[in-house]
This record gives C-alpha cells, sequence and structure tokens, in this order.
C-alpha cells in the first residue's frame, strides 16, 4: 500500500477498500482450496500430525511397526509376532476376550453407578428405577451381570488352554501364579456385586458365602480353635467382611466399596502385571515348534 | 418327568451360563485334544525319523522355506481383537436384549428361600458342604485349591509340551488338571441342576418334594468299628486318614510311573516337588471324590472325629 496516496480525499479510499477486498477475497479463495484439500488428504494437517507421530497412509514395514509402538494403547503389543501365534485355534482368545469383558465391564459399571446409592433404603429402588424409568437402564443392568458371568467362564477357559498347551512351564512360572490371583479377584469381584441389588437373591447368596466365613479356622468363631482363640460372632472373620454380625447397610456399603474401588483396582493392576510378564516373559508360549523325547537334555544335578 | 421344572432350572438367567458350559468345556476339550492329537501323530513321526526331525519345521500349520516366520501386529493381530471385539459386544447385545439379570423381592432376612444357593460358579463349594464340614468345604479346600494351582508349574518337571498342544507327553499334568476341572464343573451342575429344597438330592425332571423325608441316617465310620471313647474316635481317625494318604500315595505313585516317559519326568521331579504334587493330588483329586462316595454309597459323614474339628 502506497503512503502518499493516503489523504487524497474518498476516491482513493474507495479505491483501496476495493483492491483490500479483492486481495482478501483471493486469500480467502486459496485458503478454502487448500482446506477442502485438507480435507481430501487430513493426514497432512498440522491437527492430524500433531495427534498421530507416525504417517499411516503408507504400509511400510516401518510404519506398521510405529504404528504399534508408537500407540499407548496399542504398546504392550510387540510389533511383530509369530505367524501361527494369530491362529484362533492356538489362544482361543480368551486372555483377551477375558480384558475386553473386563472393560465393558467398567464402562457399564461406571455407568451403573450413577443410578445406585449404596444404602438399604436406596439400593433396591435404584434398581427398579434402572429397570423401569432410566433410558436402556435395563438393557445396562443385564450387560453387566452377563458380561460378568461371561468373564467367569472366559477366564476358565484361558486358564485351561494354558494348561493344555503348557505355557505355564518355563519362564512363565511366575505369570501364571499372577493368573490365578486374577481368577480369584474375578471370582470376587463377580461375588460382591450380587450383594449389591439388595434382593433376596443376593442376600441370601452373600449370607450363604459369609457365613462360611464364621467357619475359618483360627480367625472364625464357629471354625476349628476358634472359640479357644476367643473368637466370638462380633470379632472374627465374618464380623470384617460384613461390617457387623448380620448381612445389613454395612455390608451392602463394605461390598459396593471392595466391588467398585479395591477389588477393580487390584485387578487392573495385577492386569497390568499380567500383561507385561507376557512381553517380559518372551510374548505368549507358541504355537512352539514341538520337542521330541529324544531331545529331552540329561537332568541337572544340583 | 417334571419337564416344566426341569425348564425353570435351567432357563432361570442366571442358570444360562451352567447350561453353556455344558456345551463349552466339552467342545474346548475337544478342540484341544484334536490339536494335541495332531502334534502327538508329528512328534511320533519324528521320533522315528531322525533325518525329518532334522528338517522339519515341527508344526502341523503349514510352511514353506521362505515363508516369513513373522507377521506384523499391525494389521495381522490388530484386526482379529477388533473383530473379536465386534463379535463379543454383539453376543452381549443380543444375550442382553432377550434375557432379564434377575430381579428377586427386596431382601427380607425373615424369609429364607429354600433352597438358597450361592452364585453359580460358588455352588461347587457350597455342594461340597455336604461331605465335609464349613471350615473345610468353604475355607480350607478353596485355599488349598488356590495354592495347589499356583505351585502346579513348580513341580511339574516335564520339559516337554511348552508352547504346544499336547496329550501323550504331559499325561500326568494334563490329566491330574482335567479331573480338577471336570470334578469342579460337575459339583457346580449337581448343585445347580440335582439340589432341591433342603438341599436334598433331587434327579434332573424329579419334583422337588419341600415334604420329602430323608430316613437315611449318617454315620461316621469310628461307629462302624464300635468305637466309642473320643481318644479312640482320634486316634483311629488320624489312622484311617494316614492310612489313605499312604494308599492313595501309593497308587497314585504307580499311576503316575507307569510310562517309561513318565518314569523318566519322575526322575527329574526333586523329592520335594513330588510330595507337594502328592499331597495336593491325593486331598483334592483323590480325597475329595473319596469323601463324596464314601458319603453318597455308605452314609459316612465323619471319618475323623475330635473334639474341635471333624473330617
Amino acid at each position: 500500500m502506497d503512503r502518499e496516496k493516503e489523504g487524497r480525499g474518498g476516491v482513493g479510499v474507495l479505491e483501496r477498500v476495493r483492491e483490500e477486498s479483492e486481495q482478501l477475497r483471493m486469500r480467502l479463495k486459496e485458503e478454502l482450496e487448500g482446506l477442502k484439500q485438507d480435507l481430501k488428504e487430513p493426514q497432512r494437517t498440522q491437527l492430524w500430525r500433531s495427534i498421530f507421530r507416525v504417517p499411516h497412509e503408507r504400509t511400510t514395514p516401518r510404519n506398521r511397526t510405529l504404528a504399534v509402538l508408537a500407540n499407548v494403547f496399542l504398546h504392550l503389543h510387540p510389533a511383530r509376532i509369530n505367524r501361527d501365534a494369530v491362529r484362533y485355534s492356538y489362544t482361543w482368545g480368551m486372555g483377551g476376550i477375558s480384558f475386553y469383558l473386563f472393560i465393558v465391564l467398567t464402562f457399564t459399571g461406571v455407568l451403573l453407578m450413577f443410578y445406585y446409592h449404596p444404602t438399604k433404603v436406596q439400593a433396591f429402588r435404584d434398581i427398579l428405577y434402572l429397570e423401569h424409568d432410566v433410558p436402556f437402564g435395563r438393557l445396562l443392568r443385564n450387560m453387566h451381570r452377563w458380561a460378568a458371568h461371561l468373564m467367569v467362564i472366559t477366564v476358565w477357559l484361558h486358564m485351561f488352554r494354558v494348561v493344555l498347551t503348557g505355557s505355564y512351564k518355563r519362564p512363565r512360572e511366575f505369570n501364571w501364579c499372577v493368573g490365578v490371583i486374577l481368577l480369584v479377584l474375578t471370582l470376587l469381584l463377580s461375588f460382591t456385586g450380587y450383594l449389591l441389588p439388595d434382593d433376596q437373591l443376593g442376600f441370601w447368596a452373600v449370607t450363604v458365602g459369609t457365613n462360611m466365613a464364621r467357619a475359618t479356622p483360627l480367625i472364625g468363631h464357629e471354625g476349628p480353635f476358634g472359640p479357644q482363640l476367643g473368637m466370638t460372632p462380633y470379632n472374627d472373620v465374618r464380623f470384617a467382611l460384613l461390617g457387623g454380625s448380620i448381612v445389613d447397610s454395612n455390608a451392602l456399603l463394605r461390598a459396593y466399596i471392595w466391588h467398585c474401588i479395591a477389588l477393580p483396582l487390584l485387578a487392573a493392576i495385577f492386569m497390568g502385571v499380567h500383561f507385561w510378564r507376557v512381553r517380559k516373559d518372551g510374548g505368549i508360549s507358541g504355537p512352539a515348534p514341538v520337542m521330541l523325547e529324544s531331545e529331552m537334555k540329561p537332568v541337572r544335578k544340583v | 418327568m417334571d419337564w416344566y421344572q426341569l425348564w425353570q432350572i435351567i432357563s432361570a438367567p442366571d442358570n444360562v451360563p451352567i447350561v453353556g458350559l455344558l456345551v463349552i468345556v466339552p467342545f474346548y476339550t475337544w478342540y484341544g485334544l484334536r490339536q494335541a492329537r495332531a502334534n502327538d501323530r508329528l512328534i511320533q513321526e519324528l521320533e522315528a525319523n531322525p533325518e525329518l526331525a532334522k528338517t522339519h519345521h515341527r508344526k502341523t500349520f503349514p510352511y514353506r522355506p521362505g515363508w516369513p516366520t513373522e507377521v506384523h501386529v499391525w494389521p495381522y493381530l490388530l484386526r482379529i481383537e477388533f473383530l473379536a471385539a465386534i463379535i463379543v459386544t454383539a453376543l452381549l447385545m443380543v444375550w442382553s436384549l432377550t434375557l432379564d439379570a434377575p430381579l428377586e423381592e427386596p431382601a427380607n432376612p425373615n424369609l429364607t428361600p429354600n433352597p438358597s444357593k450361592a452364585p453359580w460358579y460358588f455352588v461347587g463349594l457350597q455342594e461340597m458342604l455336604v461331605y465335609f464340614d464349613p471350615w473345610f468345604a468353604g475355607v480350607v479346600l478353596p485355599t488349598l485349591i488356590i495354592i495347589g494351582l499356583m505351585a502346579f508349574p513348580y513341580v511339574d518337571a516335564n520339559p516337554l509340551g511348552n508352547g504346544y498342544y499336547t496329550w501323550r507327553q504331559r499325561t500326568v499334568a494334563i490329566g491330574s488338571f482335567l479331573i480338577g476341572f471336570y470334578l469342579w464343573i460337575a459339583l457346580i451342575i449337581v448343585g445347580t441342576l440335582m439340589r432341591g429344597p433342603g438341599w436334598m438330592l433331587f434327579w434332573p425332571g424329579q419334583t422337588w418334594d419341600h415334604t420329602r423325608l430323608v430316613y437315611e441316617v449318617n454315620r461316621n465310620l469310628p461307629d462302624l468299628f464300635g468305637i466309642t471313647s473320643d481318644w479312640g474316635k482320634g486316634i483311629f481317625g488320624l489312622f484311617a486318614v494316614v492310612l489313605f494318604y499312604l494308599a492313595a500315595g501309593f497308587g497314585l505313585h504307580k499311576l503316575v510311573t507307569r510310562s517309561p516317559l513318565n518314569r523318566k519326568i519322575y526322575e527329574r521331579t526333586s523329592l520335594v516337588q513330588y510330595l507337594i504334587f502328592q499331597f495336593f493330588a491325593i486331598t483334592i483329586l483323590v480325597g475329595l471324590p473319596a469323601k463324596i462316595l464314601l458319603r453318597l454309597l455308605f452314609r459316612i459323614k465323619y471319618v475323623w472325629i475330635t473334639p474341635w474339628f471333624n473330617i
């Protein structure tokens, strides 16, 4: 813009405005063209590149590797695995499905928590409210219930597969133990959830279950050597579990906290260890080449 | 046959997983053992032909020299995981749309349902209460099962069968686990389908009779031998249990050292490993069924009676 032209009267200003608006229009057109190009190829935008560090559009081995390694959700995977390890017949997919069900349960569980009060007055009414008034409430509760049952089954089958393929053997012995703990946690999670609707089914199932705690040796008031050690219904292990001598409001609150906070947290920690160890112990165990009896190395003398 | 009642038990939404297990567990057993048989055949072939063993890729899956031994996780594994997630979600959706989670009347401590049952995955433990006192069935036995499972890899000294399906190379390990796994599931099925009011045994399809009385009187083993004093019962029971462990241990030992391969594996097993294996195998895999049979066939309640605990 020429400074000398300034202040020469109205015609000059008009001319200038027209000129500038023309330039602006051209610039806008140009940028819109660029935006159009971006929409066609969003991978080239700054926004896209800031989120996805690795270009995905070209499937070079390097990109495929980085796609897994540079992604926080996928990084527990190795970049490449044995060509036969992806076969369904080997793993049955049960470990992965168990983990997916845990995610489904966490998701539906959090949604259910929005509608639930762990108190004797409210709990049962909240379930009725969920079933009859909350949009998709019944579906939500059903999914949580059936996912929990399914997870118990998939965890058992996962363990079954690990035994059949001998995957617990060296160097995976410790990870098997972590898996056993996860199995116990799965059952406990399911069991603590049983009481929460506060209906007859849950109440009596938990009553039956926790009554066994009375008979715990040494620390139950009906167990061997319990009475001799001063155990009564008011100080034994069952009292600690229920927060009282009967299944009542304290038991409901305790079941709720175990179910929604303590046990999922523990399970998540052990799952982290479990998956980490799968990688550190050399990935999934097979399908490995078969070993022959004639190739057994002689016994190591200790 | 009371088909209506049978249908009511089977179709109870919470019992669906048990009916599922009746199909799923045999299927996956077959699925695993079929691959074990294929591998066993390959092993036999390679064992007979050392030249082939040197060059063979040692799997039943197709492989040609030059094929890559590894594949990229992206996309070859991730697409399977994605597909599995979609299938499981769809299955859950259909299941949740067609079957409602049970909800009974509000909890009422004054109204005890008969029978009142634990959640299905713990019904096996509840069923064991018939055969053992609560301290054993409900506390000690589950603890032993968990510890036994954890000890499993440490007492299995067999180096064969690491990472592939096989039966012949691992008969003892797989056999033990299968017995335990099936026992657990059998107890769940009996507890769910065959236990009616008062936890009495009703065959599937037999009408639950709330007024049924059982005139069988349970007996204790010492009574059969006419032992009456407390000291006598205690010592007799201890003697009986020790004798059982010795006899079962001897029988198990004969069984697990029968084949030449199993003898070789036995030689690699340290004494501590072997005794731990024997203890858990006798207690859980032999003792439990033995006590069930004693009870069901001879109506024997306790074997060992002491002032503090009874077994």
